[in-house]
């Protein structure tokens, strides 16, 4: 069984794994029809493996409408070290990590007109971009995010307020560099978000990725990681709030295609309210080309009412019997009682109790980000999240 | 003074194969101050009495009373019994990620209370503690009980003990594998604790091992979900010479 919905049989609240054996996908991922015109995709039905857990019909303005190409307003932080500009589509660094696999990833990238680039050099560098001003008109959105070879640092895209919004977000880490993106989807309630994020993994370089959504009303971002040469390492971490109403979906794709690469991935969810949704799926493709790699990819959900449904399906697809590890993990289910009895024996209320649970449970992602301000604000959004959920 | 009364206490559980006995009618009264040992054979119900008395959602009383002064605590929800001075050193304390040592104490300590501790003292009493228990600082940064090794969750529950200062506090198997070094620090907390604060302790125990540094005032020999047999210090002696035999033969 590889999803659950949080209709739980009594006593059946602790985290239990439900998915631990072998999975065989109908077609292998790297046969994927992939391209960057949106004409050479069909109509989205909704029958399709990529759109089946998604509700298309919410999104038709991004598949099928006409996007605002232009170049969107934005507040960039950055210190040293760091270019933020917009550029035309004849750029050199467009198309250089990834081509969309889907309607939407290339009605975004037939329809953006400028793209902002990003070039990260030099060591301990930082850039914040935050979007809050979109409006509800749709749009198509790019960026290329460059880390020159050998730099180190850290770029946080910060999404707030309404949009209608599809986009891709290249992400080149240069070799031997050492990355950081984060993409916080903090939407005002009615947002709809539909992004693609394809990142080129250089030798002996390192991407951390963080897909962080609590708001809007359908996000679904995308991540892929190409371990394109040796030595490369990538973690792809996540996690999500979805309350009633909300629709939030992550797939998650690892390319290894170089020997000796490393991949972890591990996403972590709340599901609270009615028609609270989450979507998680993790595709790990190790090449014939990737011996001696070393894979993990796990999703864990807590559910923390009724009402709610998260799906969670890994695929771990093995070319190569010369591997170092691969594994991977999907749970979802209730509160953990015999946490909530500890922390009661201590004299803390249910409530309270329950709150430093599914902190605690969201926290281990956040405590892997490494930027302490941005750790700080992402535990005060969790509070945030939980109050409003219990007021509920 | 306060008082502790377990009265004829009959208590079950659910299993798979139905609903199971596990206490038989359980008689004990402890006052402040007194330390009480309870011995028994592995499965004569030990643990099933101390989460019990802490209110584990498991265990269902059938009938009997836990008195805390006169006041009825199988009524109250476990946090309530907490706050009420009843503490549970756990035998098989659980993790909780992403919550710190740090955040855990003050939480607890904070509810217990009814108000946060004044930030100096706190931190303050919470070094010290760690410093006597022979724990690294750094554990304040580390989430709770994650990655601890079993002498090191043990250490974690006497320094709760130690700050949180119940008035009866009952400790499950709290000796059972230690090395004689982690045993003797453990026992020298406990001990402190009870002089700075008189509490009244049960000591659960499968060993006398822990009664050479922990001297009790009453042994109570436990099996089949009942005491067998109650006597002073003189007992543990004896069940160390003989051990359980005499009253598994007399139960079977
Ligand atoms: N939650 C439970 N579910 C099923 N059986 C239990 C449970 N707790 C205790 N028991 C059973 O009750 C008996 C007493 O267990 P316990 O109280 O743990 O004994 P002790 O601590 O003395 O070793 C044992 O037979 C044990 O298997
Ligand atoms: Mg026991």
């Amino acid at each position: 069984m590889t999803s659950t919905t949080s209709t739980l049989e009594p006593g059946q609240h602790r985290i239990k794994a439900h998915s631990d054996g072998a999975f065989v996908p109908v077609q292998t991922r790297s046969e994927r029809f992939a391209s960057t015109e949106v004409a050479d995709f069909e109509a989205v039905t909704g029958a399709e493996a990529v759109w089946k857990l998604t509700p298309v019909r919410k999104l038709s303005a991004l598949l099928d409408g006409p996007l605002d190409g232009s170049a969107h307003p934005l507040d960039a932080r950055t210190g040293d070290g760091v270019t933020i500009e917009w550029v035309g589509r004849d750029d050199a660094r467009i198309g250089s990590a990834g081509v969309p696999e889907d309607r939407g990833s290339a009605n975004a990238w037939s329809g953006f007109e400028q793209a902002l680039a990003i070039t990260v050099a030099g060591e301990g560098r930082e850039a914040t971009v935050v979007r809050s001003e979109l409006g509800t008109a749709a749009r198509a959105a790019h960026t290329v995010i460059t880390a020159a070879p050998q730099s180190t640092g850290i770029v946080i895209l910060e999404n707030r307020g309404s949009a209608v919004l599809a986009e891709n977000v290249e992400i080149v880490v240069g070799d031997g560099a050492q990355l950081t993106v984060v993409s916080v989807q903090d939407w005002a309630d009615d947002a709809l978000h539909l992004a693609s994020h394809f990142a080129q993994i250089g030798r002996d370089a390192k991407l951390k990725h963080v897909v962080v959504s609590f708001g809007g009303e359908v996000v679904r971002v995308n991540p892929s990681g190409h371990l394109t040469s040796e030595g490369g390492d990538v973690e792809l971490l996540g996690l999500y709030f979805s309350d009633a109403g909300q629709h939030l979906e992550q797939q998650v794709y690892v390319d290894h295609d170089a020997p000796h690469t490393r991949s972890r991935v591990n996403y972590k969810g709340a599901l609270q309210g009615e028609g609270a949704r989450s979507v998680w799926i993790g595709d790990v493709l190790i090449r014939q080309s990737a011996t001696g790699t070393d894979s993990y990819e796990q999703n864990r959900n807590l559910v923390l009412s009724d009402g709610t449904r998260a799906d969670s399906i890994p695929n771990l697809e093995i070319e190569t019997g010369d591997i170092a590890g691969a594994g991977h993990a999907s749970a979802t289910g209730r509160f953990d009682d015999e946490q909530l009895f500890y922390l009661q024996a201590r004299g803390i209320s249910e409530e309270e109790a329950r709150r430093l649970v599914v902190k605690g449970f969201l926290a281990e992602i956040v405590q892997q980000i490494g930027a302490p301000e941005l750790e700080e604000r992402l535990l005060g959004a969790i509070e945030a999240e939980l109050a409003a959920a219990q007021g509920a | 003074m306060s008082t502790l009364e377990i009265k004829d206490l009959h208590v079950s559980v659910e299993t798979d194969q139905g609903t199971k006995q596990i206490l038989r009618g359980v008689d004990l009264t402890i006052n402040q101050g007194e330390t009480h040992a309870i011995m028994g054979p592995n499965g004569s119900g030990k643990s099933t009495l101390a989460y019990t008395i802490a209110g584990h959602p498991k265990y269902t009383v059938e009938s009997g009373s836990i008195l805390l002064d006169g006041e009825e605590v199988t009524d109250m929800s476990v946090d309530e019994r907490a706050r009420a001075g009843l503490f549970l050193a756990m035998q098989y304390p659980v993790e909780i990620p992403g919550v710190t040592v740090q955040n855990f104490l003050r939480t607890a300590k904070t509810a217990i209370d009814g108000e946060a501790p004044a930030i100096r003292s706190w931190i303050k009493d919470v070094r010290s503690s760690m410093e006597q228990l022979r724990m690294d600082p750094a554990f304040a940064e580390r989430n709770v009980n994650e990655g601890f090794s079993g002498g090191e969750k043990k250490r974690h529950e006497i320094l709760q003990l130690e700050l949180l200062k119940p008035k009866f506090a009952v400790l499950d198997e709290t000796d059972s594998g230690l090395d004689v070094d982690a045993l003797k620090i453990v026992s020298e907390g406990v001990n402190r604790v009870k002089q700075d604060t008189g509490l009244g302790l049960l000591l659960i125990t499968h060993y006398t091992r822990i009664l050479r540094y922990i001297r009790p005032d009453f042994v109570h020999v436990f099996v089949a979900g009942k005491v067998a047999e109650q006597g002073g210090p003189e007992l543990a002696d004896r069940l160390e010479d003989e051990g359980y035999d005499r009253f598994l033969g007399a139960s079977a």
